[in-house]
């Protein structure tokens, strides 16, 4: 299995970790990466209210990067708002000519062409569709029975694209969970929107959605995400949201990558373990052994 | 009230066409997870935007409040582009350089400036560009200590010794013209 992949600004900067354990991950288990060369910034939330052009070409140069490597093969993305950015580039460049000449035109000034050849993937599609736990269960190396862990999807890598899971039920992650012999801690917030940049720009706003998560995840052992976002929101400003909440709501938060790394063996500094903001005590001593 | 009442001129026009088919049933309203904090409920902005009530939207806190979480988008019975036209409200708001919405557009600014300087984004540099164009002390405070425990961890991109560095301004001058010459397709794409 051969990927382009776009690791994004995050994953560069605040979500190294993530980075590291998909990295690591993947080659464990025999797929290929191929970092894009030269990608840049797909955009983030920003571009899209201030020019939708704009955000659609940010993304499109990156997709046109990947088409100039090789003639064929998916583009693998871990963040579930680049994911989302550039799937709406890919989906215009295939279906709608007009916006994929504007598109190409705003291309030419840096001379590139994107066509929108093969596919965008989210990280956890290929995790839960193509490796799949029938394929990852074999690479464990041991068992995480004991923990209890909360899978929390977020939004943008379910919506509006439903691609490979339920976007209001989703379960792609439970058997990828239990591949790994801990149990998944039964909840209905897997789904809901954690505020995305609201804890930057109205922070009262955002700081609520990420209490009631955490909330929802009390009795569990560790919440896991698949976006960067989310990540950070639930890990970085789980203090500020419990003195808000007026009770203690810190719980310690993977990246999904990162627990399908210790199953499998894989060292805590491999992983980036060591950069999460959050990991209790009693979850680190079960965790890293 | 309106600045003109025609429908093609009318800054509402491409997201009045968005939502014309809205029959108020409250989906998303239902659905949103912000709606709480809103002044305006989502459905309650349809209708005040199909009868064009720009004055009254431009004060309102609710797009900006929307996270892109796509749920009433999803819901919708009637298949809508919420997301979509929250977000063209966003730009709107943004274009106008409304007063209330300076600090969101400043971040959402500086962020783009960031990107078109060094084609990714600089943690360090973009929050202070923020902060300087803020200019309200408190801003800065809210972020330092959880800016204090990423730098502590290393996980701010200082752009020290950065390997790549790929200036967008080509790309974002060629958009910038376009968006000049064309400024209603970019809207009507969303309608496809
Ligand atoms: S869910 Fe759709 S039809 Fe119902 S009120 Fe909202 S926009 Fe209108
Ligand atoms: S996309 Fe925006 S308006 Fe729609 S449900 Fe989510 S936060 Fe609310």
């Amino acid at each position: 299995m051969n990927y382009f992949y776009y690791p994004g600004c995050s994953l560069t900067g605040s979500a190294r970790e993530y980075d590291l354990a998909t990295r690591a991950v993947l080659a464990a288990a025999g797929a290929t990466l191929t970092e894009i060369d030269d990608w840049t910034c797909c955009g983030a939330s920003a571009a899209a209210p201030i020019s939708h052009l704009l955000s659609l070409s940010l993304s499109a140069r990156n997709l046109a990067l990947a088409e100039g490597m090789a003639s064929d093969g998916d583009v693998l993305v871990p963040c579930s708002a680049c994911y989302l950015n550039l799937k709406k580039a890919h989906t215009v460049l295939k279906t709608d000519a007009d916006g994929r000449a504007r598109i190409n035109a705003a291309l030419s000034a840096v001379n590139l062409t994107a066509r929108g050849r093969g596919r965008v993937r989210h990280l956890l599609d290929v995790l839960a569709t193509d490796l799949g736990s029938g394929g990852l269960a074999p690479l464990m190396a041991r068992s995480l029975s004991g923990l209890s862990v909360a899978p929390y999807y977020g939004c943008q890598c379910l919506r509006p694209f439903v691609e490979f899971d339920n976007p209001e039920r989703p379960v792609s992650m439970a058997p990828l969970i239990e591949a790994t012999g801990a149990d998944v801690f039964a909840w209905e917030m897997g789904a809901r929107c954690c505020g995305a940049a609201l804890v930057n720009t109205q922070p009262e706003a955002g700081l609520k959605r990420v209490a009631a998560i955490l909330r929802a995840a009390k009795g569990a052992d560790l919440i896991v995400t698949v976006c960067p976002m989310c990540q950070i929101n639930l890990d970085a400003w789980q203090a500020k949201a419990s003195r808000i909440a007026g009770e203690d709501l810190s719980i310690s938060v993977l990246y999904l990558p990162q627990l399908l790394g210790l199953a499998m063996g894989l060292s805590a500094e491999a992983l980036g373990l060591n950069l999460n903001l959050v990991i209790l005590e009693g979850v680190r001593e079960k965790i890293e052994r | 009230m309106n600045q003109s009442n025609e429908p093609n001129t009318h800054p509402l026009a491409a997201i009045q066409s968005m939502v014309r088919a809205c029959i108020q049933c409250g989906t998303c309203t239902g659905s949103c997870p912000n709606a709480d904090e809103m002044d305006l409920t989502p459905r309650h902005m349809w209708r005040r935007v199909i009868m064009g009530h720009l004055d009254r939207i431009m004060t309102s806190r609710t797009f900006i409040l929307c996270s892109d979480c796509y749920t009433c988008t999803l819901r919708c019975p009637r298949g809508l582009p919420l997301t979509d036209a929250m977000e063209m409200l966003k730009g709107i708001a943004f274009a106008r350089q409304e007063k209330k919405h300076r600090h969101p557009r400043h971040f959402y600014e500086q962020f783009l400036a960031t990107v078109r300087r060094h084609g990714r984004i600089r943690e360090l540099e973009f929050m202070s560009r923020y902060f300087t164009t803020v200019r309200n002390p408190m801003v800065p405070l809210r972020f330092a200590p959880m800016g204090l425990k990423l730098i502590q961890k290393g996980k701010v991109e200082l752009g020290f010794g950065h390997a790549t560095d790929t200036p967008l301004a080509p790309l974002f001058d060629k958009v910038a013209a376009m968006d000049q010459a064309a400024p209603e397709s970019a809207a009507e794409e969303d309608q496809a």
